[in-house]
């Protein structure tokens, strides 16, 4: 692997002038930008957020959506080509601002071909989204004659804007893209921030930054975040080396003691949370702790073991009716009622069965022949929970309700802010046991699975074992999660274990990063609580779902924060890619290499 | 255990021992036999059904089945040469039944309507047939073509996403109301060809995808563009030295898939007359389990096995679940499609068709 990975010595010869930016490139970018902006505008995206402001009173959240489109084309189009042997590194200059001034005008005039079609002809008919208050949002309340240039030309601004951000230096760009990045945090997540500051009872950075509580970010709140962050970031670019940099250097007894205590007090914080973020927020945390809990289980299946398992919420549904039916009075088919707590055993052996039953099928198959079977698995378990003919053990559609509280002792849980640290607790066994399992024997036996099932087999890997352990362990952590969403919820519907499920914990271990458990736990917080959150994007969640799954595998397919190992994996191909570029390529443009060569 | 397991799996299955996974696989074969003959036979002998309703399901199934084939197609040419699942077909379908639905929609305030109905219906086919496969083409071209050579599971994961994404696009862009296709009067009541009935609007389906598809299987076999797709399937790297473009094969093979499943759309609304966003999830499913039941990338293997689901999945319920006296047996007619899936992945991954999968993988 690593001959592949090395690329062939450099030649001395004279560098060649780097190939300037690409406009017919500009132009195709900025056609699909339009067609973005447009498809946002159709669908609603637009007018749901309109009543949303970033900055009140002067930047609509709609809008603003809207333009960062252009702005992002615009900042793809003038994207400098990769740098390739033999050639200077491109220097960004004023072609680049061209490009990106001309992705967002065509942008702008896509938009503005909208805006005079929608009023001209009627087509509420067919896309019913395309209503008057549209027409007014997107002309910004102008007549249709004026509105279309200030479209192009704010587009084209944007697009040019976009552009710029390759113009500034590294530490430049850092820091306004955070500070940037910021306020749009502050301004988005405001039930967040403003239940954070009252429950530390201060509500006088609530009235200084916001319009109110759950309101949006004045004028004066948002150059004030912008400021605080921009100076952050540029402290934070302008250092020598990162804390984690530093805390590796550090002798190894104050490494680990540094470690500790960061961990105590990351607990500590943690334990704080649920008190401070009332129901609301603990409700959506609970949530998405449930889900990471999933992640994490998946995250071993296919993260580790290369298993595309689309029927995961089997397990999961598995786990829910175990425990109503073990413990809800209402159960139909089994009469003794024991408490959750007691019933988590026999989840787990409920779940392992259905691991073994589910993996022992699929043991010959590979890659995208088992995602099919195991959705076909999944889907099977819905129809069946849902059925009349086993309603007498699951209730059928009217599912089981009257599942009591988690009790442990004398605690009981039944608050969201309760379910909060039980749900932690299981969080941080799976992560755990990710962890651990990662450099043990089977973690080895999964990945070496994952890479070549058959050098896999030829080297002494057991592909039996390895595959059924993959599956049990999966399903064992999602089946936990199953059992606190039952007793948390108080009851089971066969609806719930809807095929979307599967997808969005794939969703989220794809984003956050496979095989890694701060990538995970990122990818679960942002998809799951960012949604919650934010009513106004729920409608679209799984519009954005599909349309984040397919940006990531085209650009970061290892996710946002990778695993070392994968990320090297899925990058391998590209690198022996870019070595017979430069060894052939004679502009460096990718469409000129023979198709089949690589 | 270890040493068995591994000589089991291996590709040269002759010399294999037996193992406990093996035992276990022929257990289920056997058992699943058992109960599908043993339900057979009790509901045949109880004589719920007579002769004539018996029929009436074998041709619905047909009809149905017919429809499969025709989005199997997609699925399995696409599978031939790009060794991937388009997951994203079943919503290329979907696109087409909506744009026959507006179409139609549209047409049916004029009198062309009832005055014509053949040169409707065709309107309707054709513009359908155009929308699915521009889809299936801005598809290729946004989401596959950027991640040729990359590992296999990333076109598929892709595959999902852009499935999910055009369900929910077209829920934003029309709504998620369920949507009632317009009744076509001359097309209602019954065909008789002696003792034999059938409804028009089966009839009309199955010619239309019997003709669909023996123009596709002279078009693959008989043309220079059919060659070179089957060129590419074959070895897509000896095909591009030839000097066959690959990439425009490619287009091409997305670009028939795609009419193949639009004129399916288009027929589903006559059968089926009602569709919505999430409505291509389903019939995708099936078409795949009918392009795995028929041999994946395998064209006529495809049409065989869309028509085996239709029956199966059509008189399965009855004959089998209703015989155990199953209540609301009729709910759990898509698990029949579903565990038809498994099984022949199962026991047959090769399909009925399929003899080229067998050496490469499994």
């Amino acid at each position: 692997m690593s001959q592949v990975m090395d690329p062939p010595a450099p030649v001395e010869v004279e560098l060649r002038p780097a190939p300037p930016i690409d406009m017919r490139r500009a132009v195709k970018l900025g056609l699909a930008g339009g067609a973005a902006m447009v498809l946002v505008a159709a669908t609603g995206i637009v007018a749901t957020f309109q009543p949303r402001m970033v900055i009140d009173p002067i930047l609509p959240l709609g809008i603003f959506f809207l333009y960062l489109l252009a702005f992002g084309f615009g900042w793809m189009a003038s994207q400098p080509p990769a740098t390739l042997e033999g050639y200077e590194a491109a220097k960004a200059g004023s072609r680049n601002l061209l490009a990106g001034a001309l992705a967002g005008l065509l942008a702008g005039l896509c938009l503005g071909l909208l805006l005079i079609v929608m009023t001209v002809f009627d087509l509420r008919g067919v896309f019913i989204n395309l209503s008057p208050e549209l027409a007014d949002i997107l002309g910004f309340g102008l007549p249709v004659s004026a509105a279309v240039p200030v479209i192009a030309l704010a587009s084209a601004a944007m697009g040019a804007l976009g552009a710029g951000v390759h113009l500034l230096s590294r530490r430049v760009r850092r820091a306004l893209m955070g500070a940037f990045t910021a306020v749009i945090v502050f301004s988005l997540l405001t039930d967040l921030f403003g239940q954070l500051f009252s429950g530390l009872s201060l509500e006088s950075v609530i009235d200084f930054l916001y319009t109110g509580r759950g309101g949006a970010l004045t004028i004066i709140g948002a150059v004030a975040v912008f400021g605080a962050f921009i100076l952050l970031f540029w402290w934070m670019e302008g250092r020598d080396s990162t804390l984690r940099q530093r805390v590796q250097a550090m002798p190894k007894g104050q490494r680990s003691r540094w470690q500790v205590g960061t961990a105590l007090i990351i607990l500590v914080v943690l334990y704080f949370v649920p008190k401070l973020m009332g129901p609301f927020v603990s409700q959506i945390l609970v949530t998405a702790g449930i889900y990471l809990l999933m992640a994490l289980g998946l995250n071993i299946v296919v993260g580790y073991a290369g298993l595309l398992d689309l029927g995961y919420v089997a397990f999961f549904a598995v786990g829910a009716y175990a425990t109503a039916i073990l413990t809800s009075p209402q159960s139909p088919a089994f009469d003794p009622q024991i408490s959750v707590l007691a019933s988590l055993p026999f989840v787990m052996v409920a779940a392992a069965v259905a691991g073994i039953l589910v993996a022992t099928p699929v043991i010959r198959m590979r890659g995208d022949y088992l995602a099919i079977v195991t959705l076909g698995f999944g889907e099977i378990a819905r129809i069946l929970l849902n059925s009349e003919w086993l309603a007498p053990i699951f209730g059928g559609a009217q599912g089981i309700t009257n599942i009591p509280d988690l009790q442990i002792g004398p605690l009981t849980f039944s608050t969201p802010q309760d379910y909060f640290y039980p749900v932690f607790l299981f969080v941080l066994l799976a992560a755990y046991v990710t962890v651990a399992v990662q450099n043990s024997r089977w973690g080895r036996a999964w990945m070496a699975m994952r890479e070549d099932e058959s050098v896999a087999e030829a080297m002494g890997v057991n592909i039996v074992t390895a595959k059924l352990s993959a599956f049990v362990v999966g399903a064992i952590l999602a089946s936990f999660g199953g059992a606190l969403f039952a007793s948390q919820i108080g009851s089971v519907f066969p609806h719930t274990f809807d095929i979307v499920v599967s997808i969005t914990v794939l969703v989220i271990i794809i984003v956050g990063g496979m095989g890694s458990v701060p990538g995970v736990t990122l990818g679960a917080l942002v998809l799951i609580v960012l949604p919650n959150l934010l009513r106004e994007f729920s409608e679209y969640q799984f519009l954005f779902y599909g349309v984040l799954l397919i940006v990531m595998m085209l650009k970061r397919p290892e996710g946002f924060i990778p695993s070392k190992r994968r990320a090297q994996e899925l990058h391998t191909e590209e690198l022996s890619q870019d070595a017979w570029l430069e060894i052939y390529g004679e502009k460096g443009q990718a469409e000129q290499v023979p198709e089949g060569a690589v | 255990m270890t040493q068995a397991a591994t000589v089991e799996a291996r590709p040269t299955r002759r010399a294999s021992r037996i193992t406990p996974v093996s035992v276990f696989l022929w257990a289920l074969r056997i058992a699943i036999l058992a109960i599908i003959l043993y339900g057979s036979y009790l509901s045949i002998s109880s004589g719920r059904l007579s002769a004539a309703q018996w029929r009436d399901l074998f041709v619905f199934g047909i009809s149905t089945g017919s429809m499969y084939a025709l989005i199997a197609l997609g699925y399995t040419m696409v599978y031939g040469v790009l060794r991937f699942i388009n997951f994203a077909h079943g919503e290329v379908f979907m696109v087409g039944a909506m744009m026959a639905f507006y179409v139609a929609n549209a047409l049916a305030v004029t009198p062309l309507w009832t005055s014509s109905p053949a040169v409707s219906l065709l309107i309707v086919l054709v513009a359908a047939m155009f929308t699915s496969t521009a889809v299936a083409v801005i598809i290729e071209r946004i989401a596959y073509r950027p991640l040729r050579g990359a590992p296999r599971l990333i076109p598929l994961i892709t595959s999902i996403g852009a499935s999910f994404t055009l369900q929910y696009l077209i829920r934003g862009l029309v709504g998620p109301a369920t949507k009632a296709f317009p009744r076509m009067e001359p097309l209602r009541g019954t065909f008789e060809i002696g003792n034999f009935v059938i409804l028009k609007t089966q009839l009309i389906v199955i010619v239309a995808a019997l003709v669909m598809m023996l123009g596709l299987y002279l078009f693959v076999e008989k043309t220079r563009t059919g060659k070179s797709m089957r060129a590419v399937a074959e070895d897509p790297e000896t095909a591009a030295l030839m000097g066959i473009n690959v990439d425009r094969t490619i287009v091409n093979v997305f670009a028939i898939g795609g009419a193949m499943a639009g004129v399916a759309g288009a027929l589903w609304g006559l059968v089926f007359p009602s569709i919505n966003f999430f409505s291509g999830f389903l019939p995708g499913i099936k078409a795949f389990t009918s392009a795995v039941l028929g041999g994946i990338g395998n064209i006529v293997g495809a049409m065989l096995g869309g028509v085996s689901l239709g029956v199966f999945e059509s008189v399965g319920p009855s004959l089998v679940l209703a015989g155990y006296e199953i209540p609301a047996f009729s709910q759990l007619k898509d698990v029949v499609a579903y565990a038809a899936l498994v099984l022949v992945l199962i026991f047959r991954p090769t399909g009925i068709l399929g003899e080229r999968l067998a050496q490469e993988r499994t």
